[in-house]
Parts: C-alpha cells; structure tokens; sequence
C-alpha cells in the first residue's frame, strides 16, 4: 500500500496554490487534510502525478467573524474547529457535526474545507453546512466566485469545483434569527466512528409564542448527495412541533429521499432509519430551542 | 511420566498478582517485530492478485515490470512450483495441491499469482501494477451448498468434486433417543466467515548463507511444525532452515501461519543470494493472506423431554474452506472433544462437510471451530427453553453436568477432567445481578424498548494434541503433541530458561519464570526466559489450542524438578545426609533435623560448575536440565467409531450479558457483560483475565460486526479496515469476570488452558441476549453477525421500527 | 518522484534529511530513523497503531508524507520514556495493570492516552475510552488499558498535587 510515485510542491499562498494546480493540469490534486485522500493514494485508487500541498499556507488557516458571516477558512482543522468558541456560538449545528467527524486524530489533520471538496454524501460537515445555508468561497486563476452549498455537490464525490479551482473558505450566516434557536444531528453508523449510513441535521428557532417560525433539514447519506428537504419546513413552521408533528415530518422524509440498495443497507432501511433520525434529530432541536440554550 | 501433583494452594508466586516480563520493551517501543529487522540489502516483495474468484492463467508478461529500475525478479507460479514441493494438508487429498503463487488457475480473487522483488515495497508495487496476466475468467463457486451440487463448478477440477471430508459419526443410540424423546426440534445456524485479523499482519523475512547451507528465516508465526513444513516444501534437510523465535508476534489467536508466505520467501532468498522479506500489508493480508476463519451453516436437531432434559443431538456442520485444504478442514475436528457441550446428552450424531469455494482460504481461528460450535450448541438450549416455555437458565441447570460425575466420559469418547459448572454459573449471575437485570431489562420493555439477556455456558478444550488429525485423516498416526522446555543455572547463579517457540502476547516468558521460580523457590523477576532459534530448541508444537500454561509450564516444571533434584544430590553427597533428610528452601539447602548443615545457592552453584571432586560420581558437570512434556491423556489413536481422548483439560465459562437493540437502526448497545470463568489454577491472573477480556472482545465483533463479505461475483467486499469492523473501546463494554478454581487433576499445578477464552462463549451469549430481546415481537435470528443493518431489517419485516 | 529536504525534530532530536514526496511520516520514522517503535497496521489510516504526536496532538503518521513534516516536531513511543532505563508514569501504569499483550498497538494507546492526560487528569473510562476510540486492539479487550490510563491519571494527580501543581511527564 504504497502510494504511486508524484511530485509535491508545496503553496505559499492561495494564488499560488492556483497556479501549482493549474500547471499541473488533469493530474494535479490539492492535498489538505489527506484523511481521505491519503487512504486513497495508499490503495492507489488515486493516481495524481502532482500534489499541492496547501497546509502551509496561512490565509487558509482559521475561523473569524466577517459582519454577519462566520468565515471557516478552509484548511482549518477540524478539532480547531471544533474547539473554537465562535463556531460554537454562530454555527452549533456545525460544532455537533463536527463531534461526528472521526475521532481526534483524525480531526487533527482532517480539514472543514477538505471534507466539503471531497463531497461524500454521508459527510456531517457538507451535510450542516447544506442545513445552514452556507456558502463556499473557491479561487482559480480566472478570480474568486461564491457558490452557495445547495449548488455546490453534483454528485457522489463530486462538485461544480473546476480543475484548477481551490475551496477556500466556508461562510456560515451568523445566526440572527428571532426567538430561540435549537439545532439537532443524529446519525447511524456501523460503529462509532466509521462513515455515517444515514445523518439528519436539523436548525430551526422557535417564536416567543412556541411556535416554530424557522426551520431546516437535511438528510445525508440517502442520495448521491446531501439532501435539504423543504417540504418538512412547509410542514413544520407555524406548528408547535408537537410529536404528531414530528412524526409527520419524519413521513415526509422518508418519501423525500432515493436512497440506494446497496450491499451495506437496503433503500428501505435507510429510508426507515433517515424517518426514525429526522425524529429523533427534531426533536432534539426543538428541547435544545425550548431549553433557551441557543 | 506422571506430573507431581502441587498442592491447590499455598503456591509462592503461581496466582499472585506479578508484572508481566515482557510487557516493559514493548512499552519502550522496544519490542522486535518482523518489520522492524531490516538485513543488509535486504529485498522486499509485492505480489500480482487475481483480480477473478476464478480464472485460467494463460500467460504471464513480466517484461515491463523487469524493466523497472530496481527489481530484481519476477517470479510467476510455475517456476515456484517446479522448484518446492506443494505445502502440505491437513487431510489426505492427493490431488488439491497448493502452492504460494497460483499455478495455472487462480482459485479466489486476491490469490497471489506472481511475485515481484524490488530495491524496495514502493519499487515493488509499481513493478506489480506492470505484470501482464493474461487470464480466462471461468463461472465460481461461491455458494457452499451450491459447491456441492454435481453442476457446480469445481475449485480443483482434478479433486473431482468440492467435497474436502464428510463423514457421518454416531455416538451412542440415536435414533433411538430421537424416537423416545417427548419433543424434537430442528433448527439452521449460521456463522459467516470472520476472522482473528491481527493489528500486525503476518510477515517474514529470509536469509540463505551459501556456505553454511542454511535458510535463516524470522517471521511473526505461531504455527506448529512451521520449520519443518519450510524445510519439506524448500526440498531442505531439517537442520537447513532455521527459524528465529525471538521474533514478537504483533498478534495472532491462531492465524498467523504463513507457510506459503515463507517457503516464497525462502525460496527468493535462495534464488537471488540476498536476504528478500515480505510483509503484508493490509489489502495483501486480508485478500490473499489465507487467513480467513470458519464460514459455516448448522443443520441442528435437537431431541428432548418435557422436563427439559436433552437426549440427544443431531448436528450437521457444513464449513466452507474456500479454495485450498490446508489445515481448516480439521477445525471441524477440534469440536469433536466437546460436541456435548457443558450437559449430560448421551448420544450425538456429528456430520463434517469440508466444502471448497472460490474464496480466500480458511486457517486455524482460536478455538479451531470450537466457538461456531458452541453457538449452535447454545442456540439449541435457548429453543429447547424457549419450546417448553422454561427459564433459560433452569434448562441449563437442568443438563450441566455436576462437580461429582467428573471425570465424565462423552459419547464421542473424550473425557472431561474436572469441572463445578453450576457454581460457577451461579457466580456469573450473582455478579451480575441477575434478578435486578431482569427488572431492568423488563422496566425497559415497559418503556417500549427491546431489551434482553443473553446467557451462554461452554467449555474451552485446553492442552492442545492433535487427536484431530488421526480422526479426520487416518493416514496421519500423530499421537503426540509434546512441548519443551530447558533450563540451566550459570556460573552466577543465574538462572535462564529456554523456550521452543515464538510468542504472540501470551505472556510465555512469564509463564515460565513463574513456574520455574516457584519449584525452585527463586524470584521470577530475576529468572531470565528466551526463545530459542528451530535448531537449539527442542520439539515444540507452538502455542496452539489454549496449552501452553499446561505444556510448557508443564515442562517447564519438569526441568525445574530435575535440577531441583540434581541440587538435593549435591548436597547430599557435601553434607553426608541422605536426599530424604535435606530441606530445601529458597535454593539453600539443611539438613532438616540440623538447619546448621547447610549449602547456599552460590556454594551448589559453585560445586556444579567447578567442583568436580566434590559432585557426587556420574554426576555431569555444570546445572542445566531439560524436558519434553506429551500431552497429559494424550497417545492413543481414534477407535474406528471415531471416539477420541481429543484435549486433556476442559475450563468452563458462563457468560451473562444484558443488551438494548435500537428498533429502527438496529444498532445493539452492550449494557451489561459478565462472565465466570474456571481455568483451573491460574498461573498469573491479569494474563488470563486479558485474554478473556480480548477474547470476550473478539466475541463481540463475531456476533454483531465481522464479516468477510462477498457479493455474488466472487468479490470481496470488506478487504479492508474501513468495511471490516473489529470493535473499538466504543464498541467493547465494560466486562466483569468472576474466577472460580477447579483444579485440573491432570496438570502440574491444577491449571487448565486460557487462551481462547471469552472468544468461545461471546458469540452464543451476545445472540441469546438479542434473541431474548427479539422474542417479545416473535422473532428469532440465528444468523451471525447480527449487524445493525441486519436486525433493523428484520424488525423492519414484522412492522417493527417503521416511524 | 520529486525528492525533499525536510528538518523534523523527531523526539526532541532535529534531522535535516532527504526524502521522497511519496515516503509516509511512518515509513520515515522507521525505515529511515529506525525509530521501530510506532507500528504500521492498516496504512489506510483506521487502526491507530502509528499514531504519533505532531506538534503536540495526535495523529496518523500512515495519512501523512514525510515532507509535510517538515518544521514540526514529532514524539513517537521512544521519546515518552523519562529516560534509556526508566519508563514514565502512562507507561508504568500500563505495566502494572498489563495493558497488552502482543504489543503491537501499544504504542499507539500510549501516544492517545498521552495526549488525553496533557488535556485532562480527571478523565472519566467513558473519556478515556473516546480518547483511545481510534486505537484497535485486538488482545485486551480494551479494560486493562482504561485501567491503565485511569491509574496514571490518579497517580499524575498526586504527583501534581505532591508538587503543588507543576506538571509530570505522563
């Protein structure tokens, strides 16, 4: 398991890391956090005959405050992540994905911006940042663009990210919404911290008369890419999100989602567990909102 | 010779709690695996793998990968072949020939088919990826009843069928005790194929010195007769190869067997004149390692009367061996010394079918077939309770054999040393609490959770022979299964002995030192303990079938007894007293009615190694001794009924475990895991606790996690440590062990083997305690693993978990 | 095929070496260093046998090359030890409540509950279980090291209190 032989060249800056991709065309791959892809080189499923490596380069280290945004630059850790006071405070749905993320060691080399390129659509950090409207800052030779997250997977592993083109950072809406706000994610995975089957992230903000005025949903896992699903909003704004309504949010899940047989998990379990998860993750939003803790 | 037997108790240092030698150099990152000797220009190997379960080779290219700067050979099948001889197996199957690199057809997708050697393994695997296979993928086996049907394709076309062994045995009137009986029940079981997947995979590396004419060989093995075996198939005298025991195994409960991986590598080292070693790597190992375990489907009847007692037991084991004999076909033969179980069944019939399949070869999993077994065995008592609406545990009770019918004489013949069952489970469930867990296990179905108690009773068969193989293989008389041990004290008075074989955490040289230090009333601490290499070490048989306590403390006791003696002779011969009048104590030796007549150690030691003048005559020089233990109860072949004395010694355990399954995931949180255990006297207990621990752990992942899982092309789908799921400390619970002592009668010091306990019983406890749980919604699973996804389609299919 | 010059400390010891950009941090230390002690078992970054501390926090050595270690500092298991001849509070603990058994993760538990007890000295079995999660073992069954870690926390606390607060070496 010995990766097949490429070149590194290590970027100073983000323009630089541009341009290094750009060079190297085809072949070329930005190496962040490597917790995915190194695996992958180890088992020579990935094949680049240039790496660029971009964990040195400090404009893409870190998370700020930006006016109303949380800014996650994209080789930020996932433990600093974690650990960091501001994502705990603006964005807690993606701190408590982020505890789903591996384990320590892995958080301490895996990336925020790593794991929303690499696109697998069991993955907790695409998954809460689909959930909280986020959007992806990337960089290419030809300027900056934003996309937001509902835009950016196409598909299994893949996203509009062009050849060339290098995610820098991840903007969250710091949360200024009215009334309290409650954040849920639930997820199964085989053992604790394997790859999730299926994940459900949950945000919503209840009014001062209890009644849900906000609310998202995601499911990961039941699709080739994370799915918002909207028509649970439709159904749950202006309820008081009473278990009945719950339980009828998590029907319109399971009808919401294709998920695939595969030789893990038939689409049914998956479609039943996706149902039991958005449940239980709701309901967890909703206690956390009524709690006043958000 | 007959042991002495010690007393139970009042031993110096034999079950006390004392710090395992060799643990402290692995804590200093100091322990000498197999990758970590590097020789110089030294060779590394990667190898080619059939990408088809099943497919001719019609040709193979290696010209590109020769042209890349480094390599130093390609080697393909048939010049392996025409330079050693097949690898030996476990049956006598003259036409299944097995070699390390596939020879004209690939038989299962990974099969190593060509070897390339390099400068180094990065060198290596590029060169691989450039040998052209020219290969005619052909249909498979992969189904194992399939395998037997007359279409079937066939693994080895010139065996003329995929039947390896199949043999009806009855013991005892059967049919008879089936048509008396007030009920019967028949039953499918089926555990699929896991394995013990060490941390470390399984490497070697290789030496050849021309001018001594001798194969140096270290490699992280656990495999009785492995310099034997290399020196065979290398066409080598026995005293040509020498294999290194002083290498730290990184793991193995059985697996580590990598005869073909050596007699490759042994052969590369001859060929090419430099040292050559391959260490797996992860996808290497679990792909084309040949190290897969038991794979098998249990047709079980069972014939018992409303009271509860068990008559009878029809029991039929298909095991699926993949695609090469080996040793694996003989792990169906391991349960025959146990085929009862813990109870009193007077007749059993037993029907082994060995079959082939295009899958990765089976090897030796600790307990060699004895822990599927033991879930069928325990499968069948919950159905029998829960078919006569009995308690679980009354049923067992009601069969366990009691302390005063030992020793007890099964109907396949082997006889059970000693044993108190029902104490011990009484000791299990005291300590676990039993009536509270049943509260709480019923408080939580009140609440709308599934919620169960899993209770498992087995035996662990210790002392490891070989009675196996006269039994499935009567060409083979093998009737011994011996162990050695040597000891010397030196000039300083110290004392090192010498052990015959390598370890893999079983903490051997502490066994011997304590052993050794308790005969000759010495501290262990200072009593240094060694492996030695093939050719110095006397006959071993590696710590295989939980024996080393019994065996090699058994020699290594014997050994100690002897310069014990010599000692008593040399000082009844300085001190003019007669042996009988000496006192000996802590290595000083009085005369006992006048404690003023003495000799210290350093004066016996001294007249040993210096004094010829003054030791008594036709004694040798210096202090050293040595033994050769045979299995105690061993050295007798099979009748021709196939009842067989199989292990000497029988510990017992009885696991209890209390769970909660998720009703939609499926997901199984372990609540409560305790179990008693009787080894016998236990010789240092954190070792025996640890490996029942791991073995409980190893359990654990049997029944809910562990699958070599292939999909209907003949792929495997979980070569790697990403689809293979061995539990974490998430997974493992907290696990409580209650000891309990039987002295076995046959030992030295009343031990009985450990290494395989826990993993023997886990499996049949964690799947009562699921089925407990599944039993209020009707439903039963006696399908192994029970994975999360499993169970939550199951209980998805009775209308269970849907929101 | 590009090859680098890298400076790494590694166990408070600077190497200034030449290393192929494919060359993992774990092949390096061992094959380049002969630092044998951190173990290689899945290379696909999930068994935590080759965990090492980079910088201060535990990692992978298999999901990271060589060069990219350049400038940082790494401990493996030779530089937990105090000294050649003595072993350091973690270590001892382990030995006392015989935490293993082959070995071969041992290295890897060290480096994770080494990292734990920098965090914490009041780890709860259910943190200390997390904290080792990432670390397969297949001989223990994991109670003897959460023993073992336990027990050096309890010993490093009254180190620390015996001290009045200035740090042990765990």
């Amino acid at each position: 398991m010995k990766a097949v032989d490429f070149d590194y060249v290590r970027a100073a800056s983000i323009a630089d890391a541009c341009r290094l991709l750009a060079d190297a065309g085809e072949d070329g791959k930005l190496l962040a956090g490597g917790q995915t892809l190194v695996p992958l080189l180890a088992m020579r499923l990935a094949r680049p005959s240039v790496l660029v490596d971009i964990n040195f380069i400090a404009e893409l280290q870190g998370v700020e405050l930006d006016g109303e945004q949380l800014l996650v630059r994209a080789c930020t850790r996932q433990a600093t992540a974690l650990a960091d006071a501001r994502v705990q405070h603006h964005a807690p749905l993606l701190a408590k994905a982020l505890a789903f993320v591996g384990h320590d060691q892995t958080r301490n080399r895996g990336t925020v911006g790593g794991s929303l390129a690499n696109a697998d659509p069991a993955a907790e950090i695409g998954l809460a940042a689909l959930t909280l409207d986020a959007e992806v800052l990337a960089r290419s030779s030809a300027g900056e663009r934003r996309i937001a997250v509902a835009e950016f997977f196409t598909g299994p592993m893949t996203t509009v990210l062009a050849s060339g083109e290098c995610l820098t950072a991840v903007r969250f809406p710091r949360r200024t919404l009215a009334g309290r706000v409650g954040t849920g994610f639930r997820e199964m995975s085989a053992r604790q911290s394997d790859f999730a089957l299926v994940a459900v992230a949950v945000e919503l903000a209840l009014g001062t008369d209890g009644r849900c005025r906000y609310l998202a949903l995601s499911v990961g896992g039941a699709g080739p890419k994370p799915l918002r699903v909207d028509a649970v909003s439709a159904r749950l704004v202006d309820t008081g999100l009473a278990d009945s309504d719950l339980d009828a949010a998590a029907a319109i899940v399971c009808q919401a989602i294709e998920p695939q047989t595969d030789i893990l998990a038939s689409a049914g379990y998956r479609r039943r567990l996706a149902g039991a998860l958005a449940a239980q993750a709701l309901a967890e939003a909703r206690d956390e909102a009524l709690d006043g803790r958000a | 010779m007959a042991p002495t037997p010690e007393p139970a108790h009042g031993f110096r240092y034999i079950g006390r709690k004392r710090r395992a030698k060799e643990d402290r150099r692995f804590l200093a990152g100091q322990g000498r695996y197999v990758a970590d000797i590097a020789l110089p220009g030294m060779l590394h190997v990667a190898l080619v793998a059939s990408p088809y379960p099943r497919a001719r080779i019609l040709a193979i290219d290696a010209a590109a990968a020769s042209a890349v700067p480094g390599v130093r050979t390609v080697l393909s099948g048939e010049e392996l072949a025409r330079a050693t001889e097949p690898l030996l197996s476990g049956l006598d199957l003259p036409k299944v020939h097995r070699y390390p690199l596939a020879v004209g057809m690939a038989r299962y997708v990974g099969e190593w088919v060509a070897a390339v050697v390099a400068e180094t393994r990065h060198i290596a695997e590029d060169a691989a990826e450039l040998v052209q296979v020219d290969y005619e993928p052909l249909p498979h086996a992969g189904d194992p009843e399939a395998a037997l049907l007359p279409d079937a394709p066939l693994v080895h076309p010139e065996h003329g069928s995929n039947v390896l062994y199949r043999r009806k045995f009855v013991w005892g009137p059967v049919e008879e005790d089936f048509a008396a009986a007030d009920r019967r029940l028949a039953f499918r079981a089926r555990w699929h194929r896991s394995s013990t997947v060490p941390i470390e995979t399984f490497g070697v590396l290789a030496r050849w010195d021309p001018a001594a004419g001798l194969l140096d060989v270290w490699a992280s093995i656990q495999m009785p007769k492995f310099p034997d075996q290399l020196a065979l198939s290398l066409r080598l005298p026995g005293n040509a190869v020498r294999v290194h025991f002083d290498v730290d195994v990184g793991g193995s409960y059985g697996v580590k067997r990598g005869i073909k991986h050596a007699v490759l590598v042994g052969h590369l080292a001859r060929q090419l004149g430099s040292p050559v070693r391959l260490i797996e790597d992860r996808l290497d190992n679990m792909r084309g390692g040949d190290a897969h375990g038991p794979d098998r489907i249990f047709d079980v009847a069972v014939a018992f009367d409303r009271t509860g007692v068990v008559r009878s037991l029809r029991l039929r084991a298909l095991d699926d061996v993949g695609a090469y004999a080996g040793r694996a076909p003989l792990q169906l033969g391991k349960p025959v010394g146990a085929i009862v179980g813990p109870y009193r069944i007077k007749s059993v019939e037993y029907e082994p079918i060995s079959v082939l399949t295009n899958k990765t070869a089976q090897e030796a999993v600790r307990g060699f077939g004895q822990a599927p077994t033991n879930f069928a065995l325990e499968t069948a008592m919950d159905l029998v309770a829960r078919e006569l609406k009995m308690d679980r545990i009354a049923l067992r009770r009601r069969n366990l054999l009691v302390k005063s019918e030992f020793p007890y004489t099964i109907p396949s013949g082997s006889t059970y040393d000693s044993g108190d069952y029902a104490a011990v489970l009484d000791k299990a469930l005291a300590a676990a609490g039993y009536e509270a867990l049943a509260t709480r296990r019923d408080a939580a179905r009140a609440g709308g959770r599934l919620a169960g108690i899993g209770i498992a009773c087995c035996l662990e068969p210790s002392g490891g022979n070989s009675a196996f193989e006269p039994l499935l293989n009567p060409k083979n008389e093998t009737t011994t299964w011996m162990e050695g041990c040597q000891i010397k004290i030196d000039l300083s008075g110290a004392i090192t002995a010498a052990m015959a074989t390598s370890s893999s955490g079983q903490g051997h040289e502490t066994l011997v030192a304590t052993v050794v230090g308790e005969i000759l009333e010495r501290d262990p601490d200072g009593i240094r303990v060694v492996h030695s290499d093939s050719l110095g070490a006397l006959p071993s048989n590696s710590p295989v079938g939980s024996r080393m306590a019994i065996m090699l403390g058994g020699a290594a006791a014997e050994a100690a007894r002897k310069l014990k003696a010599t000692l008593l002779a040399i000082a009844a011969h300085n001190l003019g007293a007669a042996p009988e009048a000496l006192a000996y104590r802590d290595g000083t030796i009085t005369v006992a009615a006048e404690p003023e007549r003495a000799l210290g150690w350093d004066q016996l030691v001294a007249i040993a190694h210096r004094k010829f003048h003054q030791l008594p005559p036709g004694t040798a020089p210096g202090l050293q001794a040595m033994h050769v233990w045979e299995v105690p109860t061993g050295g007798a072949l099979p009748s021709a009924d196939g009842r067989i004395q199989m292990y000497p010694c029988y510990a017992f355990e009885a696991h209890v475990v209390y769970l909660e399954i998720d009703r939609v995931s499926g997901r199984v949180e372990i609540g409560k895991y305790v179990v008693g255990h009787d080894c016998g006297v236990m010789i240092n207990p954190d070792i025996v606790h640890g490996m029942t621990y791991g073995g409980i752990a190893h359990g654990i992942g049997a029944a809910l996690y562990e699958r070599y899982l292939y999909d209907a092309s003949g792929q495997l789908l979980s070569g790697s440590f990403m689809d293979y799921l061995i539990p974490s400390a998430h997974e493992v619970p907290e696990i409580e062990i209650v000891d309990h002592t039987t002295p076995s009668p046959l030992t030295t010091f009343g031990q009985k083997g450990s290494g395989e306990a826990g993993y023997l019983g886990a499996p049949a406890a964690v799947a009562s305690a699921v089925n407990d749980a599944l039993s209020p919604l009707g439903l039963h699973m006696a399908t192994l693993p029970m994975t999360a996804v499993r169970l939550g389609e199951l209980l998805a299919g009775c209308g269970e978990g849907v929101p | 095929m590009s090859q680098h010059e890298i400076s790494v400390t590694v166990n408070s010891r600077l190497h200034r070496v030449r290393v192929p950009a494919r060359l993992t941090l774990v092949d390096f230390l061992r094959d380049v260093l002969g630092l044998t002690g951190t173990h290689v078992g899945c290379e696909h970054g999930v068994c935590g046998a080759c965990s090492v501390l980079l910088d201060g926090r535990p990692v992978r050595a298999c999901l990271l090359f060589a060069v990219q270690a350049d400038g940082a500092a790494v401990l493996t298991v030779e530089g937990l030890a105090p000294g050649a001849d003595a072993l350091g509070v973690l270590q001892d603990s382990f030995w006392e409540t015989h935490a293993l058994q082959c070995g071969f993760c041992t290295s890897g538990m060290l480096i994770a509950a080494h990292a734990l007890l920098q965090e914490t000295l009041n780890p709860t079995r259910k943190e200390i279980r997390t904290a080792i999660g990432g670390n397969l073992c297949r001989c223990t069954g994991y109670k003897q090291i959460v023993d073992a870690i336990e027990l050096a926390a309890e010993r490093l606390r009254s180190t620390n209190e015996a001290r009045s607060g200035h740090g042990a070496n765990p």
